[in-house]
């Protein structure tokens, strides 16, 4: 029973760092750049939505919305202001810029808010599902339902859309799809709504479980997604999806079994090995080179 | 009508194209060839609007084209076929075709275009729910004529069609270009085939890096000395 618990409350971890990973990769397959500052929406993300509902009293549901809607637009803003003028400059120069947009988000915080920790407040009662033996929090189960929900309805997007049907072109030929009369600008604007969107939803759903609200918040959960993201395959959705529940699951069963400590170099370890014999990833495509 | 003029164009230092003149008349068929490196490939994607000239003006029916983004020059009625094809390989053939008619907002005429593609190459009609990745080189460069087609252009502009296929295949290719051509749609055709670009072109350009140095109508290069040893075999 131990293990069963173990193991979705491991889901519920790797769901939100699935939806995290999800914005992550999406920026690499249409972008193909890793946007370093995508941990730092997060934070913004718990930040508004803090305020909302500590200083503001305003309802979960328009908190939400709010925090959704701020991080979108900032997505967007940093996309136009930091990345766009570099779609000519080598991929080295987007990287930095994008460590530089993450440190000036974190200072930015840091100055505004100050780096004192806030206290999220509590927004899903600490009520438990008993199965027989089996507790399992509602926050998991919420947790992991809306991850599933946004698998869902972003596969769709992507798929039975025309807008997705643009992004799958952009994320192939850029010129091609320019051909086509696709506005590849518009698309990775998109794109970075999308994913920060995304970010603002994961930022609710930690704080939840862990209420703590401070300026480099975004950067362990950042890095553990984008280490998801490569797990599964970066560039692919369901790569995305794939691994963040199993870092989950890994990062909960270690820390239950083996170590506390050592759950991060476990992970780490085990994202080494998946690289070493699978270098895109569980799911990634193969880069074939065009003749 | 497509009107280039004085066109120049820089690769970074590079320049590419040199100051090159020359128009296309509605319903011609118009060919441009040249060497590998001639700036042929420029000169299509600088009209497609991927490229920006350093001076110089293209006008489609006397509006400039040379601000307008590459997005809106095809609702403007320019669509490319590009050299390698360029289909979308993970996307299905229909998705291909699909994406050809992005810009447009008439879903009957889409269906009806649609109707059109598969009746000119039913290949594409077979393999509608394959992946283009998947298709023989022939067929995909019926695809991407298809998925060019499917934005209803006026001018079409094909970069390399006979590449990489066999001289069948080739022949057919240009048959199909022929009879595109016939129900209307004007054609910018770059080669390095000469032999069978001037055969069916109604005039010709011949670039050399970056200039043009020859024109005429098809049937005058195609029997000119100089260039029956430059780019014809002797």
């Amino acid at each position: 029973m131990a293990f069963l618990s173990y193991l979705i409350n491991g889901l519920g971890l790797g769901s939100v760092y699935a939806i995290i990973a999800l914005g992550y990769t999406m920026v690499y397959g249409i972008a193909k750049m890793l946007n370093f500052a995508h941990g730092d929406i997060i934070m913004i993300g718990a930040y508004v939505a803090f305020f909302a509902l500590s200083r503001f009293q305003l309802p979960l549901f328009v908190s939400v919305i709010l925090s959704i809607v701020v991080c979108t637009i900032l997505g967007v803003v940093i996309e136009r202001l930091a990345y766009k003028p570099l779609r000519q400059a080598s991929s080295l120069s987007v990287l930095i810029t994008a460590i530089g947009v993450s440190y000036f988000l974190q200072n930015a915080a840091q100055l505004l808010w100050t780096s004192n920790t806030k206290v999220f407040p509590s927004i899903v009662s600490n009520a438990y599902l008993k199965i027989g033996d089996l507790s399992i929090s509602y926050l998991t189960i919420i947790t992991i339902a809306v991850c599933i929900a946004i698998m869902i309805v972003l596969t769709l997007f992507i798929n039975k859309t025309k807008t997705g049907m643009a992004m799958r072109a952009c994320s192939e030929d850029k010129g091609a799809a320019m051909l086509m009369g696709i506005n590849v600008n518009t698309t990775i604007s998109i794109t970075f709504a999308i994913g920060s969107g995304l970010a603002a939803i994961a930022s609710i759903l930690l704080c939840a479980t862990y209420p703590s609200v401070y300026p480099t918040l975004g950067s362990m959960p950042g890095i553990k997604a984008f280490t998801a993201a490569v797990f599964g395959g970066i560039g692919s959705i369901p790569g995305a999806f794939l691994g963040g529940l199993m870092l989950g699951v890994i990062e909960t069963l270690t820390k239950a079994y083996i170590s506390t400590q050592l759950s991060d170099a476990i992970v780490f370890a085990v994202l080494i090995v998946v690289l070493l014999i699978k270098p895109t990833g569980l799911l990634g495509k193969k880069i074939s080179e065009k003749v | 009508m497509l009107k280039v003029e004085n066109l120049v164009v820089h690769y970074g230092m590079i320049e590419a194209i040199k100051g090159i003149s020359f128009t296309i008349n509605d319903g011609e068929i118009v060919a441009l060839i040249g060497a590998n490196g001639a700036g042929k490939t420029t000169t299509m994607h600088t009209i497609s609007g991927l490229i920006r000239p350093t001076k110089g003006s293209i006008t489609l029916d006397g509006k400039e084209l040379t601000k307008v983004n590459a997005d809106k020059i095809v609702t403007l009625g320019i669509a490319q076929v590009p050299e390698r094809r360029r289909v979308f390989a993970s996307q299905t053939v229909e998705e291909n075709l699909m994406l050809g008619a992005y810009t447009r907002k008439d879903k009957d005429g889409i269906k009806a275009d649609l109707e059109m593609v598969f009746e000119r190459f039913p290949r594409l009609k077979e393999r509608r729910k394959q992946p283009a990745g998947t298709l023989s080189g022939g067929e995909q460069q019926m695809l991407a004529m298809g998925r060019a087609l499917m934005a209803r252009p006026k001018i079409l502009l094909m970069d390399e069609p006979s590449m990489g296929l066999s001289p069948l295949l080739v022949k057919e290719i240009f048959s199909i270009i022929e009879s595109i051509n016939k129900q209307g749609t004007t054609i910018l055709l770059v080669e390095q085939n000469a032999k069978m670009a001037l055969a069916i072109a109604n005039r010709a350009y011949v670039l050399e890096t970056g200039k043009i140095v020859v024109s005429g109508t098809g049937e005058e290069l195609a029997n000119s000395e100089s260039i029956k040893k430059a780019y014809l075999g002797g």
